[in-house]
């Protein structure tokens, strides 16, 4: 059951929802009773992306001038922007992209998911393939529609020594789901699977990971966090499976939700499913309200209310905006949460 | 400069302070000494505006001004500083970062113009070399992972650069060793000044050696029942709190 299914047949039934465990807070089976027609190839101009102009562009699902794939050959390092525009209302589309990293390649791949239309309906799959002793940086920021529902799935296969460094930006929608697959070999593979999400209004957004070790001496450092308002929903689900003879795998998962009004909610599944007997695995979940202490401490120093608020929300969040490499990307996460903090 | 005439407040319908009234003129230190539970720590909160605490009579001006009517923040821009028993951390907010954010928000509130970054940045290494701060811990999370003294350092610290009317120091002896106390002390010594009024509350008398106050009240079951010169803090040293206790009974 997946969104990409349904929206090649055309069949609701296909949708994820209730009855999927991993989609019971994110349930689209419920929501769409029939799916908006497809979208229109659209050839104009879409203007720049967050992180300025983009070397590939998909708008509508279709990717523009004659590249099939994104390759990074062996041994050489790039920086790509990728940008995944919807350009039309209630209309729904699908995209697949091929990503490679040959061995030792380097990739800082700068992926937008833009809403330039109301209420469409979008999937993008991933399929990434990071060579041995590769290492990929991959930034995603979002900005859909309130109407929208998007699901946007990466699929990453890791080679020996391989790095996958990720960082998340959700800004939510009707419903968005982010989900990252990752089969993590161990031998010195390395994963930082970090996300935020920051939502306002009816906004959902659903950060959900499955990392699988499957080799010996894996580490994965997880580092999620979360600001929901109004009557947003925030959903974290993560999974670290250490399977039997990962040995030496050292992962960790950490998820902090601030909760800043009554009607706001987060749900929060973190799950450790560990099948080897040598390991170091923990992980922290924390869901609540800014420190009152920590506000007055503030206050008493002479910074008023709202800007002792959005300087502590800012600090919460900046710890994840802190640990992107990529000087440009950090920069331009910064101004990201800057603009959703209202600060 | 700060007048407390007939204070009382509660916490929870809890009355903590029954009637306390203080006159503390511009220029002087007044130190308030007292029992645990004496309601010391609740006065330095109702005077900063912390939330939680009902005052059902009196009144408080700071010269002349209602002080019970600001905000916690309006009234840190009018000059009124607290020294923080236990200090907080503020994870993620680097104490620079802080420590500017305070001090411009105080100066737009008085229509002064932002400090300069680079301004900012000689007065914070000047004010910190006096103090033995490490100029690189400013550049970490404001508290986070500081021992108990260098939390305590922190504070004056921070009074030193925002250079307050009001302060009000709350135990700010605890947790500090003797050579940390005398640096701390020095701090504050220096800030004495002519248009500068301090409020040293303490239940021990062993700051009042490093900070020589003008006068020593003590505080029990929430009123002032003494006031008088140094010697009285030395008294208390020696007999305790027993027979204000029962006074105050």
């Amino acid at each position: 059951m997946t969104l990409s299914a349904a929206i090649r047949t055309g069949d609701v039934a296909q949708l994820p929802g209730k009855r999927d465990e991993d989609w019971r807070w994110t349930d689209l089976r419920g929501l769409i009773r029939v799916l908006p027609p497809p979208s229109p190839e659209v050839s104009g101009e879409v203007g720049d992306g967050p992180f300025g102009p983009a070397e590939l562009t998909i708008v509508n699902g279709r990717l523009r001038g004659d590249t099939a794939a994104l390759v990074v050959p062996a041994g050489e390092t790039r920086t790509v922007r990728l940008r995944f525009v919807s350009a039309s209302e209630a209309t729904s589309h699908g995209a697949h992209l091929a990503v490679e990293l040959g061995e030792g390649a380097r990739l800082t791949l700068l992926e937008s998911h833009e809403g330039r239309a109301a209420d469409y309906v979008a999937d993008a799959v991933l399929t990434i393939g990071v060579g041995k002793d590769a290492a990929l940086e991959r930034i995603v920021l979002t900005n859909d529609d309130p109407g929208a529902v998007t699901v946007s799935t990466a699929i990453v296969t890791l080679g020996y020594g391989a790095r996958l460094s990720q960082t998340v930006l959700a800004g939510g929608a009707k419903r968005q789901r982010i989900e990252t697959r990752v089969e993590h070999p161990g031998h010195g593979a390395q994963v930082r699977l970090d996300g935020a999400y920051l939502l306002a209004a009816q906004r959902h957004a659903d950060l959900t990971s499955v990392v699988t070790h499957d080799g010996v001496g894996g580490v994965t450092d997880q580092l999620a966090k979360g600001v929901v308002r109004d009557q947003a929903r925030g959903v974290f689900q993560g999974r670290i499976v250490v399977a039997e003879g990962a040995d030496k795998t050292d992962a960790r998962m950490g998820h902090h939700a601030l909760i800043l009004s009554d009607r706001a909610e987060v749900d929060a599944k973190p799950e450790l499913e560990i099948y080897a007997d040598d390991v170091a695995c923990a992980h922290g979940n924390t869901v609540g309200a800014l420190d009152e202490d920590a506000l007055f401490y503030i206050r008493q120093r002479g910074v008023p209310e709202p800007e002792a608020r959005a300087l502590l929300t800012e600090a919460f969040v900046g710890e994840v905006v802190e640990r992107i490499e990529h000087e440009g990307a950090r920069e331009a996460a910064a101004a990201w949460v800057a603009a959703r903090l209202g600060g | 400069m700060l007048s407390i005439n007939n204070l009382h407040v509660s916490i929870e319908d809890k009355p903590i302070l029954r009637g306390l009234s203080l006159e503390l003129p511009a220029g002087e230190v007044h130190a308030i000494m007292g029992p645990n539970g004496a309601g010391k720590s609740t006065l330095s909160y109702v005077l900063t505006g912390r939330e939680g605490y009902e005052v059902t009579d009196g009144t408080v001006t700071l010269d002349g001004e209602d002080l019970l009517a600001l905000e916690p923040n309006e009234r840190a821009t009018k000059g009124l500083f607290l020294s923080f028993q236990y200090p907080l951390e503020i994870p993620g907010v680097p104490a620079m970062h802080f420590l500017r954010t305070a001090m411009n928000a105080q100066r737009k509130a008085r229509g002064e113009p932002d400090v300069g970054a680079g301004e900012f940045i000689k007065l914070a290494r000047e004010t910190a070399a006096a103090l033995k701060i490490d100029f690189d811990m400013l550049k970490r999370a404001l508290n986070v992972g500081f021992s108990g003294g260098e939390k305590k350092r922190m504070e004056i610290f921070q009074m030193a650069m925002l250079q307050p009317r009001l302060l009000i120091l709350d135990e700010t002896d605890s947790g500090l060793d003797i050579d940390a106390l005398r640096i701390v002390a020095d701090g504050v010594n220096a800030m004495r000044s002519p248009e500068r009024s301090m409020l040293v509350i303490t239940h021990y008398q062993r700051l009042l050696d490093y900070i020589r106050p003008d006068k020593v009240h003590v505080l029990s079951a929430g009123r002032i029942v003494a006031t008088g010169g140094p010697e009285l803090a030395l008294e208390l040293e020696r007999e305790g709190y027993e027979k204000y206790e029962r006074a105050a009974a």
